[in-house]
């Protein structure tokens, strides 16, 4: 054990420490990508396959497609099918841009599913009470629907955000320099697995565990007056 | 010229035919009483009227101008005259009592707060619900939160109130209170449409009634041609049975 933390402290480098916050931020940056703007697009799309009529019907299957392509790919495959796309448009980006697009894709087609299995776990009762009384959609979502679901979402969204901040390990493969690449790094380099992925086991951790805190916090301050 | 009027109206859900054809009307600050078995088609005159189902056939008329259900539109022009009260009330958990009033009024139809507030509180206060202003819905017992839908839909200031069955979810010792406020609704002029299986009172507060049966309207007429004389056999086997219980 003695010899473990002799090895981390000789790991502890200027240089180390910069490539390791480097990598850090990268996991940080993939992360909050995937879950806000995966939130966002996902919520767009929950809200696209619960309208209903002729008129929308393209867009329903268009988010039902999208939902269940990217939920069924693997990660990895995912990333691949992006690296490859952007070669094949002949678009020259960094590794860190298709690392970007793909946390989106992925997290868009779970968050979507999340949202909307919120949003149609709220009685019907309460949709027809607000379309009687003539509000939009989007008023029966912001007013009605989304303060009694957020209990059903917020659990597995935060579940699976956590989940997110590990399965971008994967964006190491195509050499984005996120946590596990550096760790990958600091092995190579001659230091042992036990010291290079320990120190990234501990950073993991330290971003995970205050994000589901912050979840469960979350989900008290939003639940609605029956569970107060 | 009738306030109301539905003309030879038939909706289906899927397969389904519910409304068979039916035709009613009810005159400004009438109160008509809708009876019928259950399946018969009454609650779902109620969602045609409302916009909630699509009616394959007929007209619907509103002070003899026709709605076309069709177009979003006059749908919501249809919604803003005539409001509906649920059976299983709808309340919107996630709010009190004073806001599920208020809100259709402010964010619905950007009235102003300072303005809906006082009116909203003295529509809880008309259903004796002053108190609970700050209650969620899951702290009132059925009858309180049946007022509160009341009021809610009063808030709205609709020409025509359409009752569903608004009791039959209720113990019975709060079925009185949610009746009372029925009653002096009617007393002061709304245009009603009520759905209910509460016999006594439909034939106390209805001037006319209407028993329908398989998406028809087998008879109408005041409540005492339907529950002392009925003309159709149909009419007499449903009220005799229920008049039995």
């Amino acid at each position: 054990m003695g010899d473990l933390f002799r090895e981390i402290w000789q790991m502890a480098t200027y240089y180390n420490l910069l490539f390791l916050a480097q990598g850090a931020v990268t996991t940080i940056a993939l992360s909050a990508f995937g879950c806000i703007l995966g939130g966002l697009f996902g919520t767009l799309l929950a809200v696209a396959r619960l309208t209903d009529g002729a008129m929308t019907w393209p867009l329903r299957m268009l988010a039902l497609i999208f939902t269940e392509f990217f939920r069924r790919v693997p990660f990895l495959v995912t990333l691949f099918l992006c690296f490859f796309a952007f070669q094949f448009a002949g678009l020259d980006v960094s590794t860190l841009t298709v690392g970007c697009v793909t946390v989106v894709l992925i997290g868009t087609a779970f968050l979507a599913e999340i949202v909307r299995a919120g949003l149609q776990s709220v009685h019907p009762n309460q949709w027809h009470a607000a379309t009687t009384m003539n509000f939009s959609l989007l008023q029966t979502i912001r007013y009605v629907i989304l303060p009694q679901a957020w209990t059903v979402i917020l659990p597995p969204a935060f579940g699976f955000f956590i989940l997110f901040i590990k399965d971008s390990a994967l964006a190491s493969q195509i050499g984005v320099v996120e946590l596990t690449y550096v760790g990958k790094t600091f092995s190579n380099k001659g230091f042992s697995a036990a010291a290079s992925f320990g120190v990234i086991l501990v950073i993991y951790f330290m971003l995970s565990y205050p994000l589901s805190r912050f979840g469960a916090k979350l989900e008290k301050k939003l639940a609605p007056s029956r569970t107060r | 010229m009738p306030h109301l009027e539905l003309d030879n109206v038939s909706a289906s859900y899927g397969a389904l035919r519910v409304l068979d054809g039916i035709s009613l009307s009810v005159d400004r600050g009438e109160t008509l009483g809708l009876i019928g078995p259950s399946g018969s088609g009454k609650s779902t005159v109620l969602r045609v009227l409302t916009g909630l189902l699509k009616p394959e056939a007929g007209v619907v008329r509103i002070a003899g101008k026709p709605v076309n259900l069709g177009n979003a539109a006059e749908v919501r022009a249809l919604r803003d005259r005539a409001a509906i009260v649920f059976q299983q009330y709808n309340l919107f958990q996630n709010l009190t009592v004073l806001e599920n009033v208020m809100i259709a009024p402010t964010k619905v139809r950007g009235r102003k707060p300072s303005e809906v507030r006082p009116e909203a509180m003295r529509l809880l206060e008309k259903v004796g619900l002053a108190d609970k202003l700050q209650s969620y819905p899951d702290q009132l017992s059925g009858g309180q939160q049946q007022r509160v839908a009341i009021a809610r839909s009063l808030c709205l200031k609709p020409d025509i109130l359409l009752l569903d069955e608004v009791t039959a979810a209720l113990d019975p010792e709060l079925v009185s209170e949610v009746l009372d406020t029925i009653r002096e609704l009617a007393q002061e002029g709304m245009t009603m449409l009520i759905v209910s299986h509460e016999m006594g009172f439909i034939r106390e507060i209805s001037a006319r009634v209407a028993f329908m049966a398989d998406g028809k309207v087998v008879e109408l007429g005041s409540p005492t041609e339907i529950f002392d004389n009925p003309q159709m056999e149909r009419t007499n086997d449903f009220v005799s049975k229920i008049l039995r219980h």
